[in-house]
């Protein structure tokens, strides 16, 4: 259908091959080991990270140069929302939590690159990060509170009759925080990714060009603003979820 | 979570391979509704290795290299800046602290050059005390010397005035054919020039 | 042009989660304006609960990301 249709108006629309993982050398199986288009931007993540919190800050100059300044305000970023969200205790998890939020944010911004591939558009990706913040963060609740972690679900606020209610609803809520944690990080990366894709696609009819190119250009500008944005929103609501475990009372 | 989207992927796989086996000749339509990339499955071992591979890295060298290196220098500029303020904290204390010896040593110039002029003040009271002291003295002996000379020449003039008088009484009292008892002539002249020359 | 019944629906649903998404957007400004309007009236508050902002517009976010998914599912993967 989608081919007929490409052929009766010369528009190509395939807005999700740019998710696809390859290898990069051949075109043979996808194994675990096999170094993807996945491997070659984590890669150039993980060295535009070193590139500006290592090599940047290497002079260690009381006033800093440019490199340094944004080395130095993403760390106070990170710092102060961890301060101010899960308090002093939360700082002993900075390093990971830094790690995260440069991760995403770089790859985001990486992603937004002509010809890029974005990592966090994948589930797999996100899920994983996701993931690992939920269980460390159980782990940690449980470690630091014991039982009392399962305050966290009984809501004494709450009149007493609807508190096994709310408790199932507690329950709920928090097993579906890491869905919802990592679908909504990849979940906009994709949708930025394929509508950015699909005004592409417009460009090949001559008359809506213009119209097509100026909403490319709007959507990317958009786009800038949620990597940061999606960035954040993950680092935010691990450093919620973190507050959660080390003080569950509500 | 994962495992839930693995099988929902995997029934995923198993339909579209079974959509692509029956309509082979539809290939088109096979490669465009392939699946959603971020469902395939046989990619996540590949994506989830190559991502726990970086995360590793990128702690390791966060944590150990440049975490601390950011914090260091962070404290090292509040240091400074601190240590900056504490300068010119000391540096104004210091200055306020010359003020306050220039004011002193003002202050103290001036009672001296008070108690100097007190002093020099003192001296020519004294020495115009004794100027005034030396010339009333002066003055004092000049006038009682004075004194003494017109008391003497009052005397000298009184006791002329009564040789003069005892002369004319006794000129007068032989011209007049009496004698001229010498102390009587005396006694009378002094009883009454006692009268004219007090 | 001649597709089956089930492509029909595909699409059709396709299009109904669409409208999710908009329900999404009617979240995302009604967070952003209710916080514009309460940080206009006392905008010495606001600059501390910038993040709560950013945690409500991305939990109401996250609901027309699941529609978007849906979406997504139901067009590749249905």
């Amino acid at each position: 259908m989608a081919t007929e249709a490409e052929q009766a108006t010369g528009l190509t629309f395939h807005p999700m091959d740019q998710f696809i993982v390859k290898p990069l050398f051949g075109a043979g199986e996808v194994h675990w080991y096999t170094p993807t288009n996945v491997t070659l931007w984590m890669a150039v993540v993980a060295l535009a990270i070193i590139a500006l919190l290592v090599m940047g800050t290497r002079g260690r100059a009381i006033v800093p140069n440019r490199a340094q300044s944004v080395a130095e305000l993403s760390y106070g970023m990170v710092h102060k929302m961890i301060e101010d969200i899960a308090g002093k205790e939360g700082l002993k998890y900075f390093p990971y939590i830094m790690t995260l939020f440069m991760f995403i944010v770089f790859s985001n911004f990486a992603g937004l690159l002509p010809k890029a591939f974005t990592v966090t558009s994948h589930i797999a990706v996100t899920g994983v990060l996701a993931l690992a913040v939920f269980i460390s963060v159980t782990a940690i609740g449980f470690i630091k509170n014991g039982a009392h972690f399962l305050d966290l679900f009984w809501v004494r606020s709450a009149p007493l009759a609807i508190r096994p209610v709310l408790a199932v609803i507690e329950v709920i809520s928090y097993f579906v925080r890491p869905v919802s944690h990592s679908i909504r990080l990849a979940g906009n990366m994709i949708a930025g990714h394929a509508v950015i894709k699909v005004f592409a696609g417009f460009a090949a009819i001559a008359a809506v060009a213009p119209v097509s190119i100026l909403a490319v250009v709007g959507m990317y500008a958009f786009e800038i603003l949620v990597a940061f944005i999606q960035a954040y929103v993950f680092t935010i609501l691990t450093c919620v979820y973190l507050k959660d475990a080390l003080h569950p009372s509500h | 979570m994962i495992s839930l989207l693995q099988e929902a992927a995997h029934s995923v796989a198993e339909h579209t391979e079974a959509a692509a086996a029956h309509g082979a000749d539809a290939a088109g339509h096979a490669a465009e509704s392939a699946g959603l990339p971020q469902l395939d499955v046989t990619t996540f071992a590949n994506q989830i290795f190559w991502l726990v591979v970086t995360m590793l890295v990128l702690y390791w060298v966060l944590s150990k290299v440049a975490l601390p290196r950011i914090a260091a220098v962070i404290s090292d500029r509040q240091g400074a800046i601190s240590g900056d303020l504490m300068a010119a904290e000391e540096f104004k204390q210091k200055a306020r602290e010359a003020e306050a010896a220039y004011d002193k040593a003002l202050a103290d110039a001036r009672s001296e050059a008070n108690k100097i002029v007190a002093a020099n003040r003192a001296e020519i009271q004294k020495e115009l005390d004794a100027a005034i002291a030396k010339a009333d003295a002066e003055i004092a002996a000049r006038a009682a010397e004075s004194e003494k000379r017109i008391s003497e020449i009052r005397a000298s003039a009184a006791s002329d005035a009564r040789e003069v008088a005892r002369d004319v009484t006794a000129e007068l009292v032989s011209s007049f054919g009496g004698n001229a008892d010498a102390a009587a002539v005396d006694q009378a002249v002094d009883s009454r020039m006692k009268g004219a020359l007090q | 042009m001649e597709g089956n019944i089930g492509e029909l629906g595909q699409y059709i649903g396709v299009g109904l989660t669409a409208i999710g998404m908009g329900g999404a957007a009617i979240g995302v400004g009604n967070v952003a304006g209710n916080f514009l309007s309460g940080a206009l009236r006392n905008p010495s508050a606001a600059a501390g609960q910038t993040a709560t902002l950013f945690i409500g517009m991305a939990f109401a976010e996250a609901l027309g990301i699941f529609s978007f998914l849906v979406a997504l599912l139901l067009m590749f993967a249905v």
